[in-house]
């Protein structure tokens, strides 16, 4: 723990209150005995664009799969608004990596969409009007609702990338985890992405978003965390997105990305 | 083949279920078709169909030991609830060992089946062997393997019935469960799902119809009866309710038919036809599928490939005369032709005889052709749109690759009429120096969408 700088929110008490949307304590989480997150701390306060970054095999995704109880925690604990997972599932949207599924499922994007209320229909109901029209709603908002009858293997990959934010709106949180929306997705795509991100921290949505493209997160996010098994750094973007701090969350990874940030340092000096 | 008339009455006395006991076999194989057609489908959509492979070699041992045990008992080994059980029980096993050996070690999936599989398989058949030995009565258990169908009983019937019905109603109500496992199990998960719980019902409902379909088809066909109606129902359709449906009727057609015919033909083992009369709707649906046949998309790929040939062909003469800067429609000469494009002299001769006759062109003289009128129009249409498609690509490159549709008829389709307005604006700009043929068409009408 004193290898790693101490996070500038962390909590002076075990105690959370119900307005902070995300609170860990203690994480570990082990794969075969060999941990891949270490003594995770964090808080996250309402209203903000997070942003995680890590080099790869840094457990970003385990960190969100770990938050959402998909993972086994070897220690800590995990509050979201105060309680256990199980308790405010309600107020969590997730949005897992575009690959996880088989797009040549015989289902409509809007049948995907859907899916995003049946946390709310309750065992063996049909899915009604009500949530179809709901999803309809979450599709227009990312711009596909012409598409809402294709089979989804017909969609471009933003499209489907697409498909599932707008499943994770129709689960109507206040808490999204979304792992990787950015990857692989065309430039239109990822300026809807951003839009809707912007819409939702609007809304006083808190949203917790693995990426991957350095060049862009002080533009995207308002808050970071760097990750490398363990967090190096969790803060507003602006304090935290810096040489030093990359260089401690990439190690020698970072040769290349060096130059990158430096260079985004000037243009962050010329913007001030 | 032509029928006697006593052959078709007897054809009619079969389909009819006039004989009782016909009519027994031939709905309960029915009814066993429509259970494991919806239990399948939702195994195939879960990547699973082999554990039925799996589960119904492991009911074996199960059927092997529990007779053995009853008759050692002193009661009546052959009594059909209790092998049943024993047989769910075994297969049961046999699941939860696959399961165990995947979760518990890096053998991945394939070879786990492939090993429980045989070493059930293999107790089973010792274990009936050992049943041998305690006296006559064990024979006839071998029949579990492969199936008879024609020794089914009332009880029978009644046991397939409860099961599709239960079947039925239990993929009806958790329909919308079942699917969000099978395609994002992940997702049902994070709605804090019992995905472990679904998982087992699903496996139980398989096991269910397993085991009465046994004596049916036989341990080894019935893994025919829970894979092929759903994957032939995949070809037809892109929704999974379909899909479930169309593998229940698909499933159902198999069992009666199969079993009317191996009625109306006793020397051949109902299971047997069953499962050929169902292999025979796999291959009509892999040719004719509707949705994503052989054939459909093959058909799909011919039209394509055609359409792209005329448009170049017509783009070719379109540009020639361009090239001369005639700028009305006059014979072009076929030698120059070639240049435009990499085509062969078949190809060329293929594609202007195809040009002929869809009277896009005409042959002027030996070795020059002219464009009609309508063929005049298409190529001014064609030839204009794409030069949209590549200003557009030169002017958004980076939003673009994955707007372009190279169909050249789709440009206002897909980028709108505001942005093809625009386009065409720069690209008249751009022709100021050096001006193509008025296109005959209004582009702004939706010409071509």
């Amino acid at each position: 723990m004193n290898m790693s700088p101490v996070s500038p929110s962390a909590p002076s008490a075990p105690a959370h209150p119900p307005t902070v949307p995300l609170a860990i304590d203690d994480l570990t989480v082990a794969y075969n005995e060999k941990p891949v997150l270490w003594d995770i701390d964090l808080d996250i306060p309402e209203g903000k664009l997070v942003g995680i970054v890590g080099p790869n095999g840094a457990g970003k995704s385990t960190l969100i799969k770990a938050c959402l109880d998909l993972v086994p925690r070897a220690s800590g604990r995990v509050m979201i608004y105060g309680e256990p997972y199980k308790k405010n599932r309600g107020l969590v949207g997730y949005v897992p990596q575009r690959e996880s599924v088989d797009w040549d499922f015989p289902v409509s994007a809007l049948d995907v969409v859907a899916m995003g209320t049946y946390g709310r229909i309750g065992w063996c109901r049909p899915v009604g009007k009500k949530h179809k029209q709901e999803a309809m709603e979450a599709l227009e908002r990312v711009n596909l609702a012409d598409y809402a009858h294709r089979q989804i293997s017909q969609l471009s990959g933003g499209q489907q990338q697409r498909v599932f934010l707008a499943r994770a709106l129709a689960q109507d949180a206040r808490l999204y985890f979304m792992d990787e929306p950015f990857a692989a997705v065309d430039a239109s795509t990822e300026k809807a992405i951003v839009t809707l991100l912007h819409d939702l921290k609007s809304q006083g949505k808190t949203c917790l978003v693995v990426h991957h493209d350095l060049a862009t997160v002080s533009e995207y996010f308002d808050w970071l965390i760097l990750l490398n098994l363990r967090v190096v750094q969790s803060g507003p973007t602006k304090e935290v997105f810096t040489q030093e701090n990359l260089k401690a969350t990439y190690g020698g990874k970072l040769s290349a990305l060096v130059e990158a940030g430096e260079e985004l340092r000037k243009m962050r000096g010329v913007g001030k | 083949m032509s029928l006697f008339p006593a052959e078709i009455s007897e054809v009619m006395e079969v389909l009819l279920l006039r004989n009782y006991n016909t009519r027994l076999v031939v709905i309960s194989t029915l009814l066993l078709g429509v259970a494991s057609g919806l239990v399948g489908s939702f195994l195939l959509l879960r990547k699973r169909s082999l554990m039925s492979d799996t589960l119904s070699h492991a009911c074996l041992p199960g059927i092997g030991l529990m007779f053995i045990l009853v008759t050692l008992g002193g009661g009546d080994g052959k009594s059909i609830p209790l092998l049943l059980t024993g047989a769910s029980i075994s297969g049961l096993l046999g699941v939860g060992m696959v399961t165990a050996i995947r979760n518990t070690t890096k053998i991945k999936d394939d070879a786990a089946m492939g090993i429980v599989l045989s070493v059930f398989f293999g107790l089973g058949v010792v274990f009936l062997s050992v049943a041998q030995t305690l006296g006559g009565s064990a024979a006839g258990l071998e029949t579990f393997i492969y199936g008879k169908t024609a020794s089914m009983v009332e009880q029978d019937y009644q046991l397939l019935l409860g099961v599709t019905v239960a079947a039925g109603v239990m993929c009806m109500l958790l329909q919308k469960e079942f699917t969000l496992m099978c395609f994002d199990e992940e997702f049902a998960r994070s709605l804090a799902w019992p995905v472990h719980g679904l998982d087992l019902l699903l496996m139980g409902l398989v096991t269910a119809v397993t085991v009465v379909g046994m004596q049916a088809v036989g341990l080894i066909l019935i893994i025919a009866f829970m894979i092929i109606p759903a994957a032939a129902a995949r070809f037809w359709t892109e929704r999974y309710r379909v899909m479930w449906i169309l593998s229940g009727c698909i499933g159902g057609l198999s069992g009666w038919l199969g079993a009317s015919v191996s009625a109306w033909l006793p020397r051949l083992p109902a299971g047997a036809v069953i499962v050929l009369v169902a292999g025979c709707a796999f291959l009509f649906s892999l040719f004719f599928g509707g949705a994503r046949g052989v054939l459909k998309l093959g058909l799909r790929r011919h039209h394509m490939r055609r359409k792209v040939g005329r448009q170049h062909l017509l783009r070719g003469i379109y540009e020639l005369l361009e090239d001369e800067k005639t700028f009305a429609n006059t014979p072009v000469s076929i030698k120059q032709l070639y240049a435009k494009r990499s085509w062969t002299h078949t190809e060329l001769h293929k594609l202007i005889s195809r040009a002929k006759k869809e009277d896009h062109i005409e042959v002027v003289s030996g070795d020059r052709l002219q464009m009609s009128e309508s063929g005049f129009a298409e190529a001014a249409r064609y030839t204009r749109n794409h030069r949209l498609w590549e200003l557009y690509l030169i002017r958004f490159a980076d939003v673009a690759a994955r707007h372009v549709d190279r169909d050249a008829d789709r440009v206002e389709h897909v980028l709108g009429p505001e942005l093809v307005r625009q386009l065409e604006a720069e690209l008249d700009a751009v022709e100021e120096m050096s001006p193509v043929i008025e296109s005959p068409h209004d582009l702004h009408s939706g010409v071509g969408i």
